[in-house]
């Protein structure tokens, strides 16, 4: 086990630094004194079996949870109290565990909030149908279409969301978390129900969001093949504490993980 | 533009000078991107196909080389194709859905030195087979998408090789001169594309067209249907079949008219509609499922809707076609018709997007009697044709007024038929091919010393004139009794039924005729929804017992409608089977334009087969299947077995008559 200490890394290459971190709920432990950074332009993947803090260990990144100890510097500035619209606007994206979308409305729409911090025109300017805030629609389209074009979802731009298969509303999601243009884009459970082809669909986007945009992606996912061939470095929690941290290699033959995690013939 | 003054283009390349000279302005080719229907002219298309060609030039393509051409329909692949051409080398489309090993066969059969492919899937494919074909220099793509960190060396996008063209014709304008002198060089007589047919046994051969066979096709095809520079067409099918070819490129080319492409294989639909093309193809497979696709939705539609439906498809049935075909029609029925188009018949066309429709063909497979009726109705001018990739398509086409589902029409324009005494067609056109891509000895098979072509297909020419098509002229066959054994006019009987996807009719020799089903997923899932019938799987739902109680019901229809055929009485099926798996083209079991290839799954049903010949009742069966990445796995399954009824043969007059057309 390897713990990440401040002069084995180079600064600028720290995007998001997580620092004996605690979180508790009245007498529960959630997260008990985890650290480790992500770096920019990596694929990060936290694993951890059922109820190890994983979830909660992004709501702290994205703000939703404040770490009742540690901090969580992220481009350099800690924030004690970082609220999730903050996070948003500071550049972090996240998709979640259970679909989270706007049922009724359609693949584009839904994708189009996820550029709605990005709107610059109020009100007025909205209300006509020329000028700025017009401009401003046609290049916000124009973004959406190519991640659109992107994820390769044109057949269901029209289609709203709650009518389509589960496989196609996680691409949906993912699809307005990059409306944001994000640096980092938490995924939660990015592959979970999915069937063997679109698994492999989904590891591909993620690469190509890592490859083509430069995004950095911190993940969470119970497949355990696929977060080996996916991820550069895994951190591995286990009741809220953190057990391994490492590599694909590593981190497969450190007994502790081992143990806790693959399972062993107890 | 020296080529343009020669009158009458006999080249693609030519052909694309003129129509950049004389109708510059309109629309040549369209392709829906990010959302938005973007635009080339003729004009512009011209520059594109010029700027590619002189990089194509400068990277080292010579006169007679030839270039694969990979991928699903892109203005630059048919673009890559016409700058080819233009160089006096060979474009060779490739089906954009084989898998690396049957590609690997082509390329290598054809010595291609380029290769223009779509995407990163089809330039994954071709760098697996790379060690297999040394002549391939050098891979061009359209989409840089997940392309950035291959290696440059073997490996160019579609823009450097344009940017290269640009510089060479900036640097030297007389460059551009003497790309069309060099065109004006061309002639009619050269080879023009090689086109790999699929074929239903064995490795393919690639049907070598010279630009005559292709352009006189096309200039035949646009007059027998008056096409001209206002038509728009779909380009969806794939670039490597005969018909694709001609329909999009040739006649687009001869004609003048627009090309668009769509946004991608599953918005083919949806594109359709917006673009609502004037001239229009598809198998019959195409219209079967947009059919099952309406009558699915229907079926879920409000009860007030669905009674209108209904009410009016029925008027348009009894009367429809008749006004089609302008036959005197009662003007009560005329304007019930009316108020029919105003509520159901328009709606439905806009959304089938077929509202601009002037003319529509099916071919390839024979179409239900009931699908094909069920358009015309609509108003739709639906006709059949029957067509090769050797006769540059066109070898009959049914002439406006005079459509019957069950014939494939009158002989094209400057096209001679002839049956043998096999009962072969046999046919002569200016369409007909030069031969066989480095296989005389197929092509002195196939093709006679004065250019007569046999076709393979069994028919007969009936009292109108028309030709009728009873099957691939190998597989008519004899039951051990001697009765008449026609697998396809079987299959394609079950077939017309929307639960039915595929059918395979077994009984070459045998003391009776049995079949194999496939399940259609669609119609039979929402069927299964409907009557709150549960299942998990694809093989659960085909082995369900009210499925084979419906599929029974379509077996017992199909043998009283073949006892009604004398010739065909004797082939009526005795015991059927529900697969417990979809025939697939990954699987070989298909060929790559969905043909069923039947000795390949008698093989490998053999058990199966045993089975429905041994009177069994069920039979266990495990069979490998290959998945889109090429891995395999097995899937093992218990199939039930049923008979059926059977029909004696209705009239014996009516055997003896169609014995004598038959013969």
């Amino acid at each position: 086990m390897r713990a990440p200490s401040s002069d084995a890394i180079v600064a600028g290459d720290t995007l998001l630094a997580v620092e004996a971190v605690s979180l508790r709920f009245g007498g529960v432990r959630a997260l008990t004194d985890v650290s480790f950074d992500i770096r920019k332009g990596e694929i990060r993947a936290i694993i951890g079996p059922n109820g190890a803090g994983k979830t909660s260990m992004l709501n702290c990144i994205n703000g939703f949870y404040h770490p009742t100890e540690g901090r969580i510097t992220f481009k350099g500035v800690t924030r004690p109290k970082m609220r999730p619209y903050e996070a948003a606007r500071g550049g972090i994206a996240r998709t979640f565990q259970n679909v989270a979308l706007f049922k009724g409305m359609t693949t584009l729409d839904n994708i189009m909030t996820g550029r709605a911090l990005k709107m610059r025109r109020g009100f007025f300017w909205q209300l006509l149908r020329h000028g700025p805030a017009m401009n401003e629609e046609v290049a916000h389209r124009k973004a959406v279409e190519e991640i659109i074009d992107f994820l390769q979802i044109q057949h269901i731009r029209k289609t709203p969301v709650g009518k389509l298969p589960y496989g196609l509303q996680k691409r949906v999601e993912l699809g307005r978390a990059l409306a944001m243009e994000p640096e980092l884009l938490l995924l939660d459970e990015p592959m979970a129900g999915m069937n063997l082809e679109e698994k492999e669909d989904m590891s591909r986007f993620i690469l190509d969001v890592n490859n083509q945009f430069g995004t950095t992606i911190a993940l969470i996912e119970h497949d355990i093949g696929v977060v080996m061939d996916l991820s550069d470095r895994v951190v591995v929690l286990e009741y809220g504490r953190k057990i391994a941290d490492g590599t694909p290699a590593e981190v497969k033959t450190d007994k502790a993980v081992i143990d806790a995690y693959l399972g062993v013939a107890h | 533009m020296a080529a343009a003054a020669n009158g009458f283009a006999d080249t693609f390349p030519k052909l694309l000078l003129q129509n950049a000279a004389s109708r510059g302005g309109r629309p040549a080719m369209r392709l829906k991107d990010l959302g938005i229907w973007q635009t080339w002219s003729w004009a512009e298309a011209l520059d594109e196909v010029r700027a590619f060609s002189l990089g194509l030039q400068a990277l080292g393509l010579r006169q007679h080389e030839k270039i694969a051409i990979v991928g699903r329909n892109r203005p630059r692949l048919y673009w890559a194709m016409c700058a080819a051409q233009a160089l006096g080398a060979v474009p060779v489309p490739v089906y954009a859905d084989s898998v690396a090993d049957e590609m690997a066969y082509v390329l290598e059969h054809a010595e291609a030195r380029f290769a223009m492919a779509q995407d990163q899937e089809q330039v994954d494919k071709l760098l697996s087979i790379a060690d297999r074909l040394p002549n391939l220099a050098l891979t061009i793509y359209d989409e840089p998408r997940g392309l950035r960190d291959y290696d440059p060396a073997r490996l160019k996008s579609f823009e450097d090789v344009q940017a290269q063209g640009r510089a060479v014709l900036a640097g030297a304008p007389d460059i551009g001169e003497a790309w069309e002198q060099a065109i004006g060089r061309g002639t009619g007589r050269d080879l023009a594309v090689i086109l790999y047919t699929s074929g239903t046994t064995g490795r393919p051969k690639g049907v070598m067209l010279s630009f005559d066979n292709v352009i006189r096709s096309a200039r035949n095809g646009n007059a027998f249907d008056r096409l001209d520079e206002t038509e728009d067409v779909v380009a969806y099918l794939p670039l490597a079949w005969v018909g694709d070819h001609i329909f999009s490129y040739a006649q687009s080319f001869t004609a003048g008219f627009c090309v668009n492409c769509p946004e991608s294989e599953a918005t083919v639909t949806d594109d359709r509609r917006e673009i609502a093309p004037t001239f229009f193809f598809a198998p019959p497979r195409v219209f079967e499922t947009l059919l099952t696709m309406i009558m699915v939705r229907m079926e879920d539609a409000g009860v007030l809707k669905r009674k209108m439906f209904n009410a009016f498809i029925a008027h348009a049935r009894r009367w429809g076609e008749k006004m089609l075909n302008g036959e005197s029609v009662p003007p009560s029925a005329r304007m019930l018709y009316w108020l029919g188009e105003f509520l159901v018949y328009g709606p439905l066309k806009n959304r089938l997007g077929m509202t601009r429709l002037k003319v529509g063909y099916t071919a390839g497979e024979a179409i239900g009697p009931e699908i094909f009726r069920f358009y015309r109705s609509l108003g739709i001018n639906l006709k059949q044709l029957y067509g090769q990739t050797e006769a540059s398509v066109y070898v009959t086409a049914q002439p406006d007024g005079e459509i019957r589902a069950e014939t494939v029409g009158r002989p094209s324009p400057e096209v001679e038929i002839m049956i043998a005494e096999s009962g072969e067609v046999l046919y002569r056109s200016p369409g007909v091919f030069l031969g066989y891509y480095k296989e005389p000895d197929k092509t002195a098979e196939t093709k006679t010393e004065d250019g007569w072509v046999h076709s393979g297909d069994a028919g007969f020419l009936d009292a109108t004139g028309h030709l009728r098509i009873i099957d691939r002229a190998k597989d008519v066959g004899k039951l051990a009794s001697g009765a008449l054994f026609a697998p396809k006019y079987i299959e394609n009987k079950l077939k017309f039924y929307p639960t039915i996807k595929e059918a395979v009719a077994i009984g070459q020799d045998r003391d009776f005729v049995t079949v194999m089903v496939n399940i259609d997923l669609v119609a039979v899932g929402s069927w299964a929804e409907r009557n709150a019938i549960v299942y998990a799987s694809y093989q659960e739902l085909a082995g369900h017992r009210l499925v084979y109680d419906m599929i029974a019901e379509h077996v017992d229809e199909v043998n009283r409608s073949l006892s009604e055929e004398p010739m065909m009485a004797g082939g009526q099926i005795q015991r059927f089977l529900v697969l417990h798996k979809e025939l697939d083209a990954d699987d070989g079991e298909l060929t790559r334009t969905q043909k069923v290839r039947r000795g390949f799954i008698a093989e490998r049903y053999a058990p199966l087969v045993e089975a429905l010949y041994a009177g069994a009742e069920v039979c266990d069966i495990t069979t490998e299947v290959t998945f889109e990445d090429g891995r395999k796995g097995a899937i093992s399954a218990r199939v039930a077995i049923r008979d059926s009824k059977t029909y004696p043969p209705t009239t014996e007059a009516a055997a003896a008559r169609m014995m004598e057309h038959a013969a």
